[in-house]
């Protein structure tokens, strides 16, 4: 059973705020989808991967970047070249 | 109280390219946001491809660091967020790096000794955030992704050293085989990073995170063994947890204890493909490294050990000396090791911004004895002065003529040279002394051949002060 | 005249489209001055790509999708985006965040999703071709409400480079159209290896399609007629069967057991890996700005709770929990597992048939709001998760109504068959249609 506060630190860990009003449906949906999940309980084998490629590489070759205006065309907060991101201390 | 230290050392793979896209990896002197495009930038539908140099790189690394490497191994996400990461996640190597089980030996407290690697696995750089803003105003981040997508390796000892001395001792060992290598250039800025674990032994062990300087690795480590042993003397118990290193202060201090809560949820990467590259690491031939160099040192031009593992310890260093060794390999070594080294120290400059033939020419002078090695030294400072500020310098012949250094003659018949000219004003201003060394008191002379460097401002060659001291006080006996 | 230009207004009464482009370029090529409605997940440099959500609103890319570099290569003129479920997650288009499409076939029914917003554009006729992505079956399963083709392609034969990520391991980007001949020709400019994409195959698809199928044995899973069918879809359903056994196949009954968890192994999957892909978006370099006066991770919280939809979010949550330290193994291991059996599944079957068929959706076209619940909806994916987990073609071709409403053949082949899958639906179709 995923509780309200599971589900809350789930929000941390993802980054997305949970509004009250909210939680009991994520909580309820959750645990109903979960539990439907319970069923690959009866998976057995490994969880090895058959992908068929290995070793898809590229030359150490430069190939030119994108021109300063399209790096910043879609962000709303610039300044002199950076981007402008909410402060971390 | 034994010191148990464990280093995790992220180096920057110095690739033409980075890790993931064909961006160009030579970004320091540009403009913020200049060097990216849709992949290292995250934007959304983009896909990495992986740089085949880096791997290649990377397994120099693996094998010269006598690594095995897995039949596969593959890339996952390290999912966390922060306003330096370009998608919100890393593309790192998590439970099937590109190789473990190696070594490194280096010289220890104790002797030669043989530090564990425990894995080598490739990784993408970050961003790189500027904190703008302060107390009077609001605060915020720049972020610049020229940074973002640098090939990385991170290397992981076992917590096999001893001290701060040894955890700096085996840094630089590795840098220099990094070095060799070629994989690795340790003068561009923030190309090396280290995390240390350390702990005294019984105790729990503490995270110091992000240190970025060599010199910073022995020092933020020396605080903290401080640190801990005077916690655990008062009776305190060390706490397990993550700080962090402030190097203008020179102390570490407690990272939040959020950051200890972090769940990375590691899954592999799709959008790569495994690796399967072990049989690759036959084929690969390795340089002559820090060691073999070393000991060819001391067998092709005799120096000692130490003149040796100095010049060694530094690939642009080995370099300079075998490319200024030329007729008198000895002399060579000295001014390298022992005179060059500290004045470019005390200046902050590199080997690499000295050209190799001009410090030759000032070593053709000493040898020929056109300048004093006092006065050769000099010469040094004036043109490593010149170079720091200019980035050029004079020739080491005509700063002697400059700065009037060139070595005076002493061998006239008629008494006429410079030197012996000083020598006699000397013995005639300084009677007291003449006296005491006639009656005696040899020390006297030592005084009586300083009077006369002072007067021939060292240009004169002191077995020359000397001889012809000794004849004049033996002339008027 | 190598270039022209090419005016778009279409009557776009069922909101297939987010934005259209008019007058569109187009050049010299095989699909000249050909309308193409490309699914608003696909990057299109200078034309906004918002997939459905508002957290990307405002986003034009500045580099287009190697599909969208490929069909302007082919004289295509790109004449729009076409709505979708935000992210593709969903099999309805109601989880746009531009509101819902509509179903050209009635009204009053969803159009199926993601990709609704191309299959109701070339069920209405306002575009003959339109590109649609197909993560767990968002091809086929608007192809089948709306009553048009639709292909799924091996996994690594089209190109994702530009692709907006939902689950990078599962989807694939496939031609939609009115039959199998305009299918084909889109998948013929689609398809090919692409430098740009690690997982890209090297396998360009050129094929005449031929209705040949004689001796061609299709296998028939019981478990694509069990619980949760509409005896009224399987009804429907059998008799396509019957006719492609009366054009000379030969039809074998068998049994696919890892369908039992293969939608429990698809949703862990898709949850997982989006909870990662869709990270980026914290409104620091492209959509909505995050507020930078508030600490970083206040404000990424909070942009993101504004940016993404409920189902969105439900998503990206599940699928962090999926990974989290401690339930890694339950799920994200054991999805992967089950993932295995299901390739293996294919593999053993393949032995013995040459496709596979069955209905491709369990049901008609829902009525809006009718699959509120999420497990519901997910349910409803049950037929189409199998070939995106095995990464095997798989085709929707329309076979037939029940009530008025489309009804499709699902068809899976073997991994790199997508042109015998091709076949045999066009041998359907032609069969049905003489």
């Amino acid at each position: 059973m995923i509780t309200e506060k599971d589900v809350e630190h789930i929000g941390m860990l993802a980054d997305i705020a949970i509004l009250r009003g909210e939680l009991e449906e994520f909580t309820a949906s959750f645990n109903r989808i979960l539990e439907y999940f319970d069923i690959l309980d009866q998976v057995t084998g490994e969880e090895k991967d058959g992908g068929a490629a290995v070793n898809v590489l590229r030359e150490d070759e430069v190939v030119p970047s994108l021109s300063p205006q399209d790096v910043l065309s879609n962000a709303k907060e610039t300044e002199d070249g950076f981007f402008r991101a909410p402060r971390v201390m | 109280m034994n010191v148990i230290v464990g280093l995790e050392i992220h180096c920057q793979l110095d690739t033409k390219t980075k890790l993931f896209c064909g961006c160009s990896t030579d970004y320091r002197t540009d403009g913020p946001n200049t060097h990216v495009c849709p992949v290292c930038l995250g934007l959304p539908g983009s896909l990495p491809v992986l740089n085949r140099k880096a791997v290649e790189y990377a397994l120099r690394v693996a094998k010269a660091l006598h690594c095995t490497v897995p039949e596969e191994s593959v890339f996952s996400r390290k999912n966390y967020f922060y306003p330096d990461l370009n998608k919100g996640f890393q593309i790192t190597q998590y439970d099937k790096p590109l190789a473990v089980s190696g070594y490194l030996d280096i010289e220890g407290d104790e002797g030669e000794k043989r530090v564990r690697i425990t894995r080598v696995h490739m990784e993408e750089d970050p961003g790189r955030l500027v904190h703008k803003g302060g107390a009077d105003r609001p605060r915020y981040s720049l972020v610049d992704y020229n940074r973002a997508g640098i090939p990385l390796i991170e290397i992981v000892t076992e917590p096999d050293l001893r001290s701060p001395r040894e955890a700096r001792r085996f840094l630089n060992k590795l840098r220099a085989t990094l070095e060799y290598l070629g994989v690795f250039d340790s003068e561009k800025e923030g190309s090396l990073r280290v995390d240390a674990n350390i702990s005294i032994e019984g105790s729990e062990r503490v995270e110091i995170k992000n240190i970025t300087s060599y010199k910073g690795v022995e020092k933020a480590l020396t605080f903290e063994v401080t640190r801990q042993k005077n916690a655990l003397r008062r009776g305190q118990k060390i706490v397990r947890e993550t700080r962090h290193f402030v190097e203008a202060r020179g102390v570490t201090t407690s990272a939040r204890s959020k950051e200890m809560e972090q769940d990375y949820r590691y899954f592999p990467e799709p959008d790569l493909c495994p690796l399967r590259v072990a049989d690759w690491v036959d084929g690969i031939v390795l340089p002559e490294l820090p060691d073999a160099r070393r000991q060819r040192f001391m067998d092709q031009y005799g120096l000692s050990l130490i003149h040796a593992r100095t010049l060694t310890g530094d690939l642009r260093l080995a370099e300079f000396y075998e490319k200024v060794a030329g007729t008198d390999p000895a002399l060579a070594a000295t001014w390298v090791a022992d005179t060059l080294l500290g004045e470019l120290n005390y200046r902050d400059m590199s080997i690499s911004s000295v050209p190799p033939d001009v410090f030759s020419g000032l070593l053709s002078l000493v040898r020929a004895r056109v300048i004093t090695d006092r006065n050769g030294v000099d010469v040094l400072r004036v043109l490593l002065d010149e170079l720091k500020e200019k980035g050029t310098c004079e020739s080491p012949e005509a700063c002697a003529e400059r700065l009037g250094l060139r070595a005076l003659p002493a061998d006239s018949a008629g008494g006429d040279d410079p030197v012996t000219k000083a020598a006699r004003e000397a013995l005639a201003e300084n009677p007291r002394a003449v006296e005491d060394y006639r009656n005696g008191r040899k020390e006297a002379l030592n005084f009586l051949v300083g009077q006369v460097m002072r007067k021939t401002r060292g240009c004169a060659k002191p077995a020359d002060v000397n001889r012809v001291l000794a004849s004049l006080l033996g002339e008027g006996a | 005249m190598a270039e022209g230009m090419l005016t778009f207004s279409p009557d776009d009464r069922y909101n297939a489209f987010l934005r259209t482009v008019s007058p569109a370029r187009y050049g010299e090529g095989r699909l000249r001055g050909i309308p193409v409605a490309i699914k608003d997940n696909i990057s299109t440099a200078g034309i906004e790509t918002t997939c459905g959500s508002r957290i990307l609103s405002g986003y034009v890319p500045p580099y287009d999708a190697t599909v969208v570099s490929l069909l302007k290569k082919e004289g295509a003129a790109i004449v729009g985006k076409t709505n979708m479920d935000e992210f593709g997650m969903g099999s309805t288009t109601e989880n746009s965040a531009f509101g819902p499409t509509k179903n050209p076939r009635d009204e009053t029914r969803v159009p199926g999703g993601s990709s609704g917003g191309s299959a109701a554009a070339v069920a209405a006729g306002l575009v003959p071709l339109a590109l649609g992505t197909d993560t767990g079956g968002s091809i086929r399963c608007p192809a089948a409400f709306c009553g048009i083709v639709g292909l799924k392609p091996t996994y690594g034969r089209v190109s994702r480079y530009g692709l907006v990520a939902y689950a990078n391991s599962l989807e694939q980007i496939g031609p939609m159209a009115a039959d199998v001949a305009h299918a084909n020709l889109l998948m013929s400019v689609i398809a090919g290896h692409d430098p740009k994409d690690s997982t890209s195959l090297d396998a360009p698809y050129s094929h005449t399609p031929s209705m040949e199928i004689r001796g061609t044995r299709i296998g028939i899973p019981e478990e694509f007629f069990g619980e949760g069918v509409d005896p009224r879809v399987a009804s429907v359903v059998w008799d396509a069967i019957s006719l492609l056994e009366r054009k000379g196949a030969e039809i074998i009954t068998c049994r696919m057991p890892s369908m039992a968890y293969a939608l429990a192994a698809y949703y862990v999957t898709c949850m997982s890996e989006a909870s990662s892909n869709l990270a980026r978006y914290d409104g620091v370099r492209y959509g909505p700005p995050a507020d930078v006066r508030k600490p970083w991770h206040e404000a990424f919280q909070e942009r993101r709770r504004e940016g993404f939809g409920l189902e969105v979010r439900r998503r990206i949550m599940i699928g962090t929990f999926a990974l989290s330290s401690g339930y890694y193994g339950k799920y994200y291991a054991k999805a992967q597992a089950a993932r295995r059996n299901v390739r293996e599944d294919f593999g053993r079957l393949f032995a013995e048939v040459d496709v596979i068929a069955g209905p491709t959706m369990p049901t008609v076209a829902f009525r809006f709001g009718e699959k509120s619940d999420p497990l519901a909806m997910y349910l409803s994916d049950i037929l189409t998760v199998p070939a995106n987990l095995a990464g095997v073609p798989a085709i929707s071709v329309p076979c037939g109504k029940v009530e008025g409403l489309p009804v499709g053949l699902q068809i899976m082949g073997r991994w790199m068959e997508d042109e015998r899958v091709i076949d045999v639906a066009y041998a359907y179709e032609q069969g049905a249609n003489p």
